[in-house]
């Protein structure tokens, strides 16, 4: 009984720092509906900021005191973030933002790096709290019941503030309904930054009060964020005391898991995740979205079309000089190229659920990696020959797909995303835990071509007619009646209810479409690199494909095919660069601020300019 | 949309000019180019030190008069701890770049998936910091030479001292990826050979780098165990020794602890270093003037300023090890190399003479093995330490060929 | 006249407000029938409740004689039943045509089809349709930057597409200039001769109401208080306390 005590303590404890960095990111999203992914790097900087400020300022004062002014160190770099970054483009289609704050990740870990250095911090003890009470014979460290004391305080004080002050008044209206703190006669703008400013100062608290449990390190940014939008998800976005039971629901199971189920670990807070939005699709607390559909929100799209003469002849040319492009080209241009067809498939199969049906998945990678892991693993065991295994890749992922879409498609939003990503996640823990078959992150290897196409070319050319092939399939369902409902379902699903048309089923279909796609892309990867790794399943695997879809454009066909090339060729280059991911990091925060339509749709309205008005004409 | 097409037109086409560059050099003094392929950016504290060791050793060499009269060039790339993109940027480095071989990567997917690519494509990829055995072992492959200590030999020494005394009941705590598997297998397997009753009475697993210490250290105390096998490292093993001593769990228990000696982890610990704990590291503070080993020390810190860690000295290891297989091969063709590392003895290194075996292509870098203490400045340092030669603990080349897939 | 659609009692509560209070009433063949009242009267709840956008907390209904209570939106639009919504709901992301030829695609059970080109398909029934509700010069506009009148009347060639036997239009003249209201109502009176189907319809401006329904029912704080034709109806002494009594006689549609 002492022991599950003491247990039980040390999740509490545990689900201080949690808590607070999850508060601040569920009161950004419920303000400003950003899905802020940089929430772990303001983390991140708050133990920096943290260590340093302790090393300078002596004493219990300093301590305490050094954790205050990090708060508000933190709180003043996230209000600079708004207002140079994120106040450009609230007006961008909604989850945009997200590229941006990602670009803001990037950006952080580089000026981390320069001012901190690569060494590990160990955080500074907390003055006259080293030591352990006993409590019924167990020993918990003094540090632990200060940061369970002290946990529902910051509830409480952030309880006050939001349901008796002014700015709380006005952030819950916000968070209601946007539009209508504009009619309260209150400067939008800077209350956003506000917002901004008090959630990120949040996590910087978070930051340097978890310093005397561990300490700072470059790596804390993506450790935490994953547990952060769990907690708030599970918790209902925009929910405080929602996060905060969550943040003890899951540190407490976790530290439970730790005791009697030491491999668990990996995966619990996901499954809990995902058995929590089964059951309660809007989280414990949560309500029912009442914003727009996702990635639909601003100027609605132009109706679509395929390519008219030029736009066919152009494409036409693209592709006979991809097919030339071995005759004249070095060999590592094919491997580049190969590269960025099988990523321009995999985003233009998150885009066709993504921009046509509206449906924002985090979890995509599962049927990336699916399909690689199944060609894998038939290679790998059973030896199977390779063009059986490859065909194996895109079925079982749009079978895989069916199976995760089945659960996910009753759910919308945000919620959608993160039931997608906690599966994609069971995915990745199959992987990485079930060595006896995956041979866990020691990847499956060896995996190569059949001999006839195990050489460049003949590779080059599977890729580009499969990879090709599988974007203009996609495109040409997006025209045909299939696209065309699924369109429907996403712009107003009560109407194609309405008139006849399974919107679930339509949205299940072309998610395993989706799948299948995904996997086909899979295959063709795993066959060019000879391995496949859990690393493909993982989540910033299906962050990258996320970004590129946005950066190239939601609201256009060849957004996903764009941006794909257009990442996996910068970052290509700049990966040779120092600092590149401070550059990589602006470049992607400038393409957002200028380009805020993504690059497609923005050159799209720039060349329309050019041109007198079509709008009468079909396009 | 047209205008995009063209972009990536635009792109393509200026992809393709670009190496042009690379062969505009005289050929006879042109440098020798290695591809260095690491995780430089996420775990730069592990792959900085690693980095400079290798610019320490390339400078000196070209000091010499080079390789084959050449200069040695590395050139560093990061794989942002992405096995597929390691995979792109070696094919780059190879036919692109001009490299005539590979080394790097701290990470064992990454090693892993570069050493199935270079099998493939018949390239030579000397492993220099990749901790799992399957390198060289159950994945072992004619091109991939492997030069850091055996996960297997190391958890062999520490094994080796734990059988010397009484403690019988064992608790074994490691991150829950591929090495730390392998380790505990690694230390269990001997241990019982040594010492069939001991008894394993608690596995924890905590994620690599998200350690719930409490919840950890509250699960390793309840299964009461004699002794501890530590396999984390980083910042999971400063909150496990933090949480520990906090609670009192090392107290009257031995613990054996896993590279837990190596300055990369056991320097951040700084006063709150444990004492009394038997590791592998790498304790260069020790090594006197006058010794090869002081030598290197000495030379590092006048070339940047700073102590070196045990990735300076893998590093350092990997540039005369490259060099030594080019001037032995005499050329710089693959094949050549390839069978130049084949037995290659390199006699004078900061640790000793180094030999890569035939059998298996792994080198014989030992271990340091010692008991943690804290010097009279505070910092945790090892203390009784030796240099351990590998061969002895290294399963019998009978088991190592059966291993290895037929070559 | 034969029945086409009864409701039995039907009764919807929020959270234990009433919303619909046992309401029963039927439409025949032919007839164009207005439900009125004022405004939260729970017509908009009625009308979800008919076509399945809500399950009644309880009660029944009934088309054609068959049971149909709880039965989904798009299995009761394929029984034909054809709706239009007081808050339009259309494809902003298509052409007007498209949104036309969208429901014939689903009346004709193409939706699962992968290789046609959408948009070439049943467009000349589309352009037909379009023109009946005048609105062919516009077929290939993006929907969304219809004017708000267009917009109701594209709604009606899209619940008009599937040949539906009883339409249902939650106020669907809401928004429009008082002149474009008659000639709205006409065409949907012209469409009830020619075709000979049933239209339940819901309507604020009573100019218009009177002018077109053949039966009124009137609806207040869930309850049906009348139901008859337009004489009996303007002279119920209970509508009259309801319109006059609450001041908001003919009152115009707020949330348009
Ligand atoms: N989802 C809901 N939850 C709670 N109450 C609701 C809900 N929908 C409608 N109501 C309430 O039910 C009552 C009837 O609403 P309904 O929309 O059916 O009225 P209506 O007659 O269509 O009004 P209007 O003329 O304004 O369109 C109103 O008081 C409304 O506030
Ligand atoms: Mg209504």
């Amino acid at each position: 009984m002492a022991f599950l005590f003491a247990l039980f303590l040390t999740g509490l404890a545990n689900a201080a720092a949690l808590f607070l960095v999850a508060s601040g990111l569920s009161l950004i999203f419920g303000v400003t509906r950003i899905v802020n992914f940089a929430h772990g790097s303001f983390y991140m900087l708050g133990a920096f900021i943290g260590v340093t400020l302790m090393e300078l300022l002596p004493g219990a004062v300093g301590f305490w005191g050094a954790i205050l002014l990090t708060g508000l160190a933190v709180g003043l770099i996230g209000a600079l973030v708004e207002i140079v970054v994120l106040r450009r483009i609230y007006r961008a289609p909604e989850l945009f933002q997200l590229v941006a704050t990602f670009g803001v990740i990037l950006v952080i870990q580089d000026l981390a790096l320069m001012i901190w250095g690569a060494e590990d911090r160990l955080g500074p003890r907390a003055p006259g709290l080293r030591g352990v009470w006993r409590i019924f014979g167990e020993p918990v460290p003094k540090f632990d019941i200060v940061l369970i004391a002290i946990t529902p305080v910051i509830l409480l004080a952030l309880w006050y503030l939001i349901t008796r002050t002014r700015l709380g008044i006005l952030v819950r209206a916000a968070t209601q309904d946007r539009e209508m703190v504009g009619a309260l006669g209150v400067n939008q703008a800077w209350l956003f930054t506000g917002v901004f400013a008090l959630g990120s100062a949040l996590a910087g608290w978070g930051g340097a009060l978890q310093l005397p449990k561990g300490g700072a390190n470059l790596l804390m940014d993506f450790n935490i964020i994953g547990a952060v939008f769990v907690v708030v998800v599970i918790g209902g976005m925009g929910s405080l005391p929602g996060a905060f039971i969550a943040a003890v629901l899951i540190s407490v199971l976790n530290a439970f898991g730790v005791a009697f189920l030491p491999e668990s670990t990996l995966v619990l807070m996901f499954v809990v995740m995902a058995a929590v939005l089964i059951l309660r699709p809007y989280g414990l607390l949560g309500r029912e979205e009442t914003a727009g559909e996702h990635g639909q929100v601003g100027a609605p799209e132009t109706p679509i079309r395929p390519y008219g003469p030029r736009g066919v002849a152009l494409t036409v040319a693209l592709l006979v000089l991809l097919a030339a492009l071995p005759a004249f080209a070095e060999p590592f241009l094919l491997t580049l190229v190969v590269d960025i067809t099988v990523f321009a498939l995999f985003a233009a199969s998150l885009h066709f659920i993504l921009g046509t049906g509206g449906m924002v998945s985090f979890g995509h990678a599962a049927f990336f990696g699916g399909g690689a892991y199944a060609a894998a693993l038939l290679v790998y065991h059973s030896e199977t020959p390779m063009e059986l295994a490859f065909l194996c890749a895109p079925l079982a992922a749009g079978v895989l797909a069916l199976g995760i879409g089945w659960f996910c498609i009753r759910l919308s939003g945000v919620y959608f995303a993160m039931l997608t990503l906690a599966f994609s996640q069971l995915v990745w823990s199959l992987a990485f835990q079930w060595r006896s078959v995956t041979r866990g992150d020691d990847g499956l290897i060896n995996i190569w071509p059949a001999d006839w196409l195990n050489a460049p070319m003949p590779y080059y050319y599977l890729t580009l007619a499969l990879g090709v092939g599988g974007i203009l399939t996609l495109r040409h369902i997006i025209h045909a009646p299939f696209g065309y409902a699924l369109r429907a379902g996403r712009d107003s699903p009560r109407q194609a209810e309405a008139m006849g048309i399974n919107v679930g089923r339509v949205q299940l279909v072309a998610f395993a479409l989706a799948g299948a796609m995904a996997g086909l892309a899979g295959g063709l990867f795993v066959f060019s690199k000879g391995s496949v790794f859990p690393t493909e399943l993982e989540i910033t695997k299906s962050f990258d494909a996320l970004i590129v879809v946005f950066l190239g454009g939601v609201k256009t066909l060849a957004g996903g095919v764009v941006g794909a090339s257009f990442m996996t060729s910068v970052e290509h280059w700049l990966t040779r660069l120092e600092y590149w991911r401070l550059v990589l990091g602006l470049v992607i925060i400038a393409v957002v601020i200028l380009m805020p339509e993504g690059i497609v749709g923005t050159l799209k309205r720039l060349a329309g300019r050019l041109r007198p008005s079509t709008e009468e004409a079909p396009r | 949309m047209t205008l995009l097409r063209r972009t990536v037109l635009a792109t393509a086409a200026a992809l393709a000019l670009v190496p042009a560059a690379v062969l505009a050099q005289d050929a006879g003094k042109a440098p020798i180019r290695i591809g260095e392929i690491n995780h430089f950016k996420r775990l730069a504290a592990f792959a900085e030190p690693y980095r400079k060791g290798i610019e320490l050793a390339v400078s000196e060499i070209n000091a010499g008069g080079g390789v084959l009269g050449r200069p040695l060039e590395f050139i560093f790339r990061d794989d942002q701890g992405d096995p597929a993109e390691a995979v792109r940027i070696a094919e780059e480095l190879m036919t692109r770049d001009g490299a005539v071989m590979l080394t790097g990567s701290i990470l064992s997917n990454v090693g892993l998936a570069i050493s199935s690519f270079a099998a493939e494509k018949h390239y030579v990829y000397l492993a220099s910091e990749p901790l799992a055995d399957t390198l060289v072992w159950g994945s072992g492959n004619p091109y991939t030479f492997r030069l850091r200590t055996s996960t297997w030999v190391q958890a062999a020494l520490l094994a080796e001292k734990a059988a010397t005394t009484d403690a019988i009941r064992y608790a074994t705590i490691a991150p829950n990826y591929a090495y730390g598997t392998e380790a505990v297998e690694a230390f269990k397997a001997n241990l019982k050979r040594l010492k069939p009753e001991v008894e394993f009475v608690a596995e924890q697993w905590p994620p690599l780098f998200k350690i719930d210490a409490g919840a950890e250290v509250q699960a390793l105390e309840r299964a009461k165990p004699d002794a501890i096998y530590n396999v984390t490292f980083g910042t999971d093993l400063a909150k496990l020794v933090r949480e520990g001593g906090d609670r009192g769990l090392f107290e009257g228990r031995d613990v054996y602890g896993l590279l837990t000696g190596e300055p990369e982890y056991f320097e951040p610990l700084g006063a709150e270093a444990p004492e009394g704990w038997v590791v592998t590291g790498y304790p260069w503070y020790d090594f006197a003037e006058g010794t090869p080993g002081g030598a290197f020390v000495a030379a590092y810190e006048e070339m940047f300023g700073e102590t070196p860690k045990n990735g300076s000295n893998v590093g350092y290891l990997t540039g005369l090890s490259v060099a030594a297989a080019i001037e032995r091969a005499g050329s710089t063709e693959t094949e050549a190399i390839r069978a130049a590392f084949e037995d290659l003895d390199i006699p004078d290194t900061p640790v000793g003479p180094l030999h890569y075996r035939a059998l298996d292509n792994q080198s014989t870098l030992g271990a340091f093995v010692g008991t943690t203490a804290l010097n009279d400045e505070g910092d945790g340092v090892m203390v009784d330490w030796e240099y351990k030669d590998p061969t002895p603990y290294m399963p019998s080349d009978d088991e190592v060929r059966a291993m290895r897939p037929a070559e | 006249m034969t029945e086409i659609l009864r409701a039995d009692t039907l009764r919807k509560s929020y959270d234990g407000f009433l919303a619909v209070d046992g309401v029963s009433f039927s439409v025949r063949e032919g007839e164009l029938k207005a439900l009125i009242g004022p405004n939260g009267a729970g017509k908009s709840t009625c009308f979800n409740m008919l076509t399945g956008q809500l399950k009644p907390s309880s009660g029944e209904v009934f088309l054609r004689g068959a049971r149909i209570t709880g039965k989904r939106p798009r299995e009761i639009w394929r029984l034909g039943v054809g709706r239009t919504f007081q808050i339009t709901g259309t494809y902003a992301s298509m052409s007007v045509a498209e949104n036309v030829q969208m429901a014939l695609i689903s009346h004709h059970r193409r939706l699962f089809g992968f290789g046609a080109r959408a948009w070439k398909l049943y467009r000349a029934e589309a352009l037909d349709l379009l023109r009946s509700v005048a609105l062919d010069d516009q077929a290939d506009r993006p929907c969304s930057v219809l004017a708000y009148g267009d917009l109701k009347r594209l709604e009606l060639a899209i619940a008009l597409s599937h040949r539906p036997r009883l339409l249902l239009m939650d106020e669907p003249t809401a928004g429009m200039a008082p002149s474009a209201r008659i000639d709205m109502m006409q065409l949907v009176a012209d469409v009830v001769r020619d075709q000979g189907l049933s239209v339940l319809f819901t309507e604020h401006d009573m100019d218009v109401v009177f002018a077109h329904a053949h039966h009124i029912m009137v609806l207040n704080r869930g309850k049906l208080i009348a139901d008859g034709n337009a004489e009996a109806v303007r002279n119920d002494p209970r509508v009259q306390e309801v319109y006059l009594g609450g001041g908001t006689l003919f009152k115009e549609a707020r949330d348009a």
